[in-house]
């Protein structure tokens, strides 16, 4: 295997107008020739699915949820980066680079970073003329705000709920694509197989959620934008339904992983209420803007937080890092409360949580004022805890919320099966080590409306299609797999659960894998995990049959891949002895307790190739070089 | 937070249905130990651990986000689309809202053009035929003019994000008696008929999605409130009465020639 990124020359400014100045293109009229099969309807993949559409391809697009509105891009609250500089604070393109670098902690491809940064300003128009209601001013001008890791206000928004706006736009236009015919839909379809021809991705094959038909769809090329796998953790601010099983399909089929174990814990998540938790929530970064952040001084402190003087008090956050106070980056933030629970300071059931108060605030400016940014925010944190954050503050604790590893992917977003593309946060790409807040909407748009429409073209442009269908030798072999599998799941007829499973396996990724990780806990769960995956195959119970809606046998799919996928983030947290952003190594630490980089050795994306059942997978590297962000101790202090 | 040790004992009657085709009834449900901080659907999920561990069929239900944002779950739980709690989905619904004791209907959506998948499933697709007729405003990528081109004032805007903020859940149409989807056309409506963006096609949107929720098999609106009421995202009533003029002002000035849905 190769990994050849395939990054134009010339000066980085300058590499995408060069790229699109030399790809190929497709006649208009030679173009619904081509069948585009787009696996996933978030932010990159519906926006996608509509702009290959509106050039003219034929696009079948699937999702497993009832309906392509649903996909959980719609769940992001907070924002998306732009680099307008609307607020006249010295913002640019170069500086949404820079931060973005810096703040993955350097471990991005510098080229597909600036690329971003320069896309992004599109981003924004693109939105406001499919009608997305972003904030604005009383001018009639769009509004901005900050966000963590960050010096100046970039993000765009609407209300908390940002996310939902972006992909209702999204959705619309590709439903518009579906009424013009242009587009066909396979809502409750689930992929479960890729079909790889002649080294080339030609097809895949689906199940019907509904009757549990088995379908094979041939196409040119196939594009996952299927999202992230925080789930592996079991409880993540992940939908209930996002999954790993797309891109893991596709590794067992060729398309290398990148960097598994780049995961990110967001620092202000609603804490465990009891053993029945099904997921954690959010309350969006953007908060931070305005809450403050603290423990008690003292040890064991059960005092309620009123009772607590100022002078008992730790605003930690501003305390170890001035400059940037509560709006340093997640992955620091995330530590610091770790750090600051670990010590016996944290509040609530447990001790795992740490106050996020708005009294200050409200003070400030108003109680009005912050009803009408949060309020949102506010009410659903109200309707989980039963406390009313306008009153006391909120407690939070750190959640597992990204994924920034995924499908390695060329400067092209193509991995490495050809024809192949992966977008969103389902390919390893632009955030390194770390995400920046309001940067996942920015960087699934950017590559739904303005990359993959053309790096697309471009590969069907160069290529020559053998003629075939669904009768092909290779698409009966994995029909007649996936069809096993599901006969498998059915025959099982075990004790356990598939959540029990799913539950255990989080467990062990948590504390051996989550804010910090070490040698020996590493090893711990990769010798945990193929047991558990042991006993899952002995014993799951998976009741009903395939030929109906099957919720157990959905989730049995997905978590039978998890067990197999939990173990390669392991190895690859394993294997990467340095620390750096989301992956903090216990023994690789500063004095101060920061993550501790080692440029010599890991300045790289790590790649890994299946190379079949049992076998351990091999472990490439891409070397990243970094011409105009120089690496240095990432410092927010 | 609730007392941790509270835990409450409570009846429940489900709507179960294997099939579209087959008949469906209620089972009853007895639950012992349901901690108050449970939300609606965790309840749910104890409930068929238990059934499944007893070689029984779990419930079917929707669901996705579980923040109350992606509007997949949805169940008529003692006759009240999303339950008892103001402006609160299914899935942010907790169980502190009810009592030790209680008994609890829970049922799937009920209407003509939303037909059971499977007990508490129900198939909403007619939604997005809905919007695919009309329900979007026309730009293709790559067209636009910078953002702040187009200006729009703080008030507007705020109005078309209210109406923007449906989560396509179907709550209004299973409060309606008559099956009416006029609360979610509406809001659809309102949103890109706010903006200034949403001006060229706004006699044809509204003709065009009102003609396909016709077609869906959807009733007809007669000021009965109860979509209002039941909205997780309170949605208002204004909204249709703003489609209505819409409606109106379309149908008397002459119909455009064109489709829906072109490039």
């Amino acid at each position: 295997m190769e990994l050849n990124a395939r990054v134009p020359d010339g000066p980085i400014e300058k590499k995408w107008d060069r790229a699109r100045a030399e790809f190929k293109l497709v006649n208009p009229a030679n173009r619904r020739k081509y069948t585009v099969l787009m696996v996933g309807t978030g932010l990159a993949g519906a926006s996608a699915a509509a702009s290959l559409a509106e050039l003219g391809y034929d696009v079948k697009c699937f999702c497993f949820q009832d309906s392509p509105r649903r996909a959980h891009s719609i769940a992001a609250q907070g924002g998306i980066n732009a680099a307008k500089n609307y607020a006249n604070d010295g913002d640019s393109v170069w500086r949404l680079f820079y931060d973005t670098v810096k703040g993955g902690d350097y471990r991005a491809r510098e080229a597909n970073v600036h690329r971003l940064a320069q896309i992004s300003v599109n981003i924004i128009d693109q939105c406001v003329a499919q009608g997305v209601p972003f904030a604005r001013e009383y001018g009639g001008q769009l509004a901005n705000r900050s966000f963590g890791g960050t010096q100046v206000s970039r993000t765009f928004y609407a209300r908390g709920q940002t996310g939902q706006q972006l992909l209702l736009g999204a959705y619309q236009a590709l439903e518009r694509q579906v009424g013009g015919g242009r587009v066909k839909m396979f809502p409750r379809t689930e992929m479960l197989d890729l079909v790889v021809i002649d080294g080339r991705a030609r097809g895949i094959v689906t199940r019907n959620l509904v009757t549990g038909k088995v379908e094979s769809h041939v196409g040119d090329a196939v594009v996952l934008g299927t999202g992230g796998y925080g789930n592996v953790f079991y409880l993540s601010t992940n939908a209930k339904g996002s999954n790993v099983t797309a891109i893991w399909r596709a590794y067992k089929r060729g398309a290398a992983m990148a960097n598994p174990c780049f995961t990110q814990i967001h620092p202000t998540c609603i804490p465990v209420s009891g053993e029945h938790q099904s997921k954690l929530t959010l309350m969006s970064e953007s908060l931070r803007n305005d809450g403050r952040i603290w423990v008690p001084l003292k040890k064991g402190d059960v005092r309620k937080p009123f009772e607590i003087p100022e002078a008992e008090r730790d605003y930690y956050l501003e305390r170890r890092y001035p400059s940037f106070g509560n709006l340093v980056p997640r992955d620091v933030a995330s530590r610091a409360a770790k750090a600051v629970c670990d010590e016996g300071r944290g509040v609530g059931p447990g001790g795992l949580g740490v106050y996020l108060d708005f009294a200050e605030a409200i003070k400030r400016l108003g109680e009005d004022v912050v009803r009408d940014k949060y309020s949102n925010l506010f009410e659903m944190y109200e309707r989980i805890t039963d406390e009313n954050p306008y009153r006391v503050p909120m407690r939070i604790f750190p959640a597992v919320h990204y994924t920034m590893g995924g499908s390695w992917v060329d400067y092209n977003l193509m991995s490495t099966v050809p024809g192949l593309f992966v977008i969103g946060e389902a390919n390893f790409s632009d955030h390194g080590a770390n995400r920046l807040g309001a940067s996942a909407l920015m960087q699934g748009l950017a590559d739904g409306y303005f990359i993959l429409p053309y790096t697309l073209g471009d590969y069907l442009a160069r290529t020559k299609f053998e003629k075939l269908d669904a009768t092909h030798a290779e698409f009966r072999k994995c029909e007649a797999e996936v069809a096993a599998l599901t006969k498998r799941f059915l025959s099982i007829r075990g004790k356990r659960t598939v959540d029990s499973f799913h539950r255990e396996l989080g467990k062990i990724m948590w504390d051996q894998c989550g804010m910090a990780r070490h040698d020996k806990g590493l090893k711990e769960a990769l010798a945990r995990i193929p047991a558990l995956r042991e006993e899952f195959w002995k014993d799951v119970a998976v009741l009903g049959d395939n030929e109906e809606l099957n919720q157990s046998l959905e989730k049995a799919g997905r978590v039978a891949d998890f067990l197999e996928f939990g173990e390669l983030v392991c190895l690859d947290a394993l294997e990467r002895r340095e620390s750096c952003g989301g992956h903090f190594r216990e023994e690789y630490q500063t004095p101060e307790g920061e993550a501790l980089r080692d440029d010599a050795n890991f300045a790289h994306a790590a790649a890994w190739e299946f190379l079949g059942p049992g076998n351990k997978p091999k472990r490439h590297v891409e070397p990243l070089t970094f011409e105009h962000v120089k690496p240095a101790a990432r410092s927010y202090k | 937070m609730a007392d941790a040790g509270l835990r409450m004992k409570l009846t429940l009657h489900i709507w179960r249905q294997k099939r579209a085709n087959e008949p469906g009834r209620m089972a009853l449900y007895e639950m012992a130990d349901v901690s108050p901080d449970m939300s609606f659907l965790e309840m749910l999920d104890v409930l068929n651990e238990r059934l499944i561990a007893k070689g029984e069929d779990p419930v079917a239900f929707d669901h996705d986000c579980r923040e109350g944002i992606c509007g997949t779950c949805g169940m008529v739980i003692n006759g009240i689309p999303h339950g008892p709690k103001r402006a609160t989905t299914a899935c942010q619904l907790h169980m502190r809202s009810f009592k030790d004791g209680d008994e609890i209907w829970i049922e799937p959506w009920r209407a003509r053009a939303f037909p059971v998948v499977k007990d508490l499933v129900v198939d909403r697709s007619a939604f997005d035929r809905i919007i695919a007729a009309g329900g979007f405003i026309t730009a293709p990528t790559g067209t636009a003019v910078d953002g702040n081109a187009i200006p729009v004032s703080k008030p507007v805007s705020d109005r078309a994000m209210d109406a923007a903020a449906c989560i396509g859940c179907g709550a209004c149409v299973a409060s309606c008696p008559n099956g009416s989807a006029m609360l979610f056309v509406a809001a659809k409506v309102a949103h890109l008929g706010l903006l200034p963006q949403g001006q060229p096609e706004r006699a044809e949107r509204v003709l065009s999605m009102v003609a396909q929720m016709d077609e869906e098999g959807f009733g007809a609106c007669t000021n009965a409130g109860e979509c209002e009421a039941v909205c997780p995202k309170e949605i208002g009533l204004e909204n249709i009465a703003r489609m209505n003029r819409d409606y109106l002002k379309a149908i008397l000035s002459e119909r455009p020639a064109s489709k829906a849905g072109g490039p």
